[in-house]
């Protein structure tokens, strides 16, 4: 219990005194986890609806896939991107091991079918005919895409924040790809394990108050717009 | 459409932090060294003194990957790393053998101590043997933590329980972890096991700790550190000038002097014993 209390002080010191290393560790987990987020954002928002709101043979298959992504294992993921980025391996040209670019990209493939199936299962949630309703006033198809995804916002947002804490909360990968590199490929959740390895246990519990902290932030802005009154 | 124009500060924002990840460190890549490398040198702090003054002194930016030995020599053989530094003598000797290690030099030194809980079941304490404590231990069947991780620790306690003819894997007081030194010292804290273990770490995590040293100063728990160069005729991708200019720094007179001052004010005792240029064999005599 005194190590808790101990780790709580600790926390207000780093926050306090702006300790610079935990503010590079900590900008540096926004950074990569906020880009992987907003790709997968992009990436899986469109996919979503697009499954959502069309009919094609091998439909149930693709459904399938994307909700087993959801519970893809974020260290398998990590393992089988450093493979394809191993010096020697297919993408070793790119020399992207060791890197956040890369922790961005291992981040970006476990975040994009949380997105996807959210999204998914948040338009196949809409009213069915108000599909109809709005192709009946004259709607382009994107212009129909446009308005079910922002009827859907709620449990969009939703997504944003699963995707998101999904990402900023994993450590096999990022270990992995980006190697917990000081200064420079260094995460929040890496340097917590590194710690604790070393027996700090004190800067351990501190590093996890500040990603606690640092999620909620996140997630109070997310959750204000979201809870936003519509302007009648 | 003014949700557009709602949008438009967020998208500026998150266009600022794509902008911002641009990485602070684009070094070309012939300035940049892979370190593979062990928990137990990371976990001492050795490298967060070591690394900087090299980077300064040389311009190359050093990414230093602290895996277990076993994993660091499986990326050398793959020419995934350029320069190793590592605890695992007899596995080091089969990877120059094997010709994907060049250069092997000697760079210091510390040793392995067995701990065990004060009450001390198999009655080690003191033995000045290190093969005689396992044997006592395995002959009570007392709890015995093992790291099981192809670590350079988790070879010397294989290799000491060859040598001392027993055979414990699967026997029910033969616990294995996985996990890295300070967590697996965690675990024998916890479950009043014996462990073998480094003595910087455990002089690191020595107050969180219920264990004692009880068995030390054997010559067969003498854990010795080389340096050795990835083979670049068999990797061409290799840094091979990177891991000279590392390997070269690692045995230099000025930073064998750092290593001789590392962790005396801190612990009383320094972690590290440096020996460049001597021979194995005159070690611990």
């Amino acid at each position: 219990m005194e190590l808790i209390f101990e780790g709580i002080r600790k926390a207000l010191w780093l926050l306090a005194t702006l300790d610079p290393e935990v503010m590079g560790i900590t900008l540096l987990s926004l950074k990569v986890s906020g880009v992987a987020t907003l790709v997968s954002l992009v990436t899986g928002i469109p996919v979503g609806a697009a499954l959502a709101l069309s009919r094609f043979p091998g439909r149930q298959i693709a459904v399938g896939l994307v909700n087993t992504g959801m519970g893809l294992p974020p260290v398998v993921v990590g393992l089988f991107i450093s493979i394809l980025l191993w010096r020697n391996g297919p993408l070793g040209f790119l020399g992207m091991l060791y890197t956040p670019a890369a922790m961005i990209i291992a981040q970006t493939v476990i975040a994009a079918p949380i997105v996807m199936g959210i999204t998914l299962a948040a338009m196949q949630q809409l009213p069915k005919k108000l599909r109809l309703q709005i192709l009946a006033l004259g709607a382009t198809r994107l212009q129909v895409v446009w308005i079910l995804i922002r009827e859907a916002r709620l449990p969009l947002l939703a997504a944003v924040m699963a995707g998101f804490g999904g990402v900023i909360s994993e450590v096999g990968a990022s270990i992995m790809v980006g190697g917990n590199i000081k200064g420079y490929s260094r995460v929040l959740t890496t340097a917590t394990v590194m710690e604790t390895s070393r027996g700090n246990f004190a800067t351990a519990i501190a590093l996890g108050i500040i990603l606690l902290l640092l999620v909620y932030a996140v997630n109070l802005v997310l959750t204000h717009v979201q809870q936003r009154e519509r302007p009648q | 459409m003014s949700s557009a124009r709602k949008a438009l500060p967020v998208v500026l924002a998150l266009a600022a932090l794509i902008a911002l990840t641009g990485s602070a460190r684009g070094a070309p890549a012939q300035k940049e060294i892979i370190l593979a490398t062990t928990t137990s040198t990371q976990d001492s702090g050795l490298l967060d003194v070591l690394i900087p003054i090299f980077e300064k002194k040389t311009g190359y930016f050093v990414k230093t990957i602290a895996v277990g030995s076993g994993q660091a020599m499986a990326m050398g053989a793959r020419g995934e790393a350029d320069v190793l530094l590592a605890h695992s003598p007899d596995a080091e000797e089969k990877f120059v053998a094997g010709g994907y290690g060049i250069n092997r030099r000697l760079v210091m030194h510390n040793d392995f101590v067995i701990l065990g809980p004060g009450s001390d079941p198999a009655r080690i304490k003191g033995l000045k043997s290190g093969l005689e404590a396992f044997r006592l231990i395995a002959g009570a069947q007392a709890l015995f933590m093992s790291r099981g991780d192809n670590s350079g620790t988790d070879a010397r306690e294989k290799s000491l329980w060859k040598a001392a003819a027993i055979s414990p894997q699967g026997q029910k007081w033969y616990l294995e972890t996985g996990l890295g030194m300070g967590q697996t010292l965690n675990v024998a804290s916890e479950k009043k096991a014996y462990v073998l273990s480094d003595r910087g770490t455990y002089l690191a995590l020595k107050k969180t700790l219920g264990l004692d040293i009880l068995t030390e100063g054997d010559a067969i728990l003498l854990n010795i550190y080389h340096v050795m160069e990835v083979n670049p005729s068999k990797w061409p991708k290799v840094n091979a000038a990177g891991a000279r200019a590392f390997a070269d720094f690692m045995v230099s007179p000025e930073t064998q002097g750092v290593i001789k001052a590392f962790g005396v004010d801190k612990y009383g005792a320094p972690l590290f014993f440096p020996d460049a240029g001597k021979n194995v064999d005159t070690l611990g005599k």
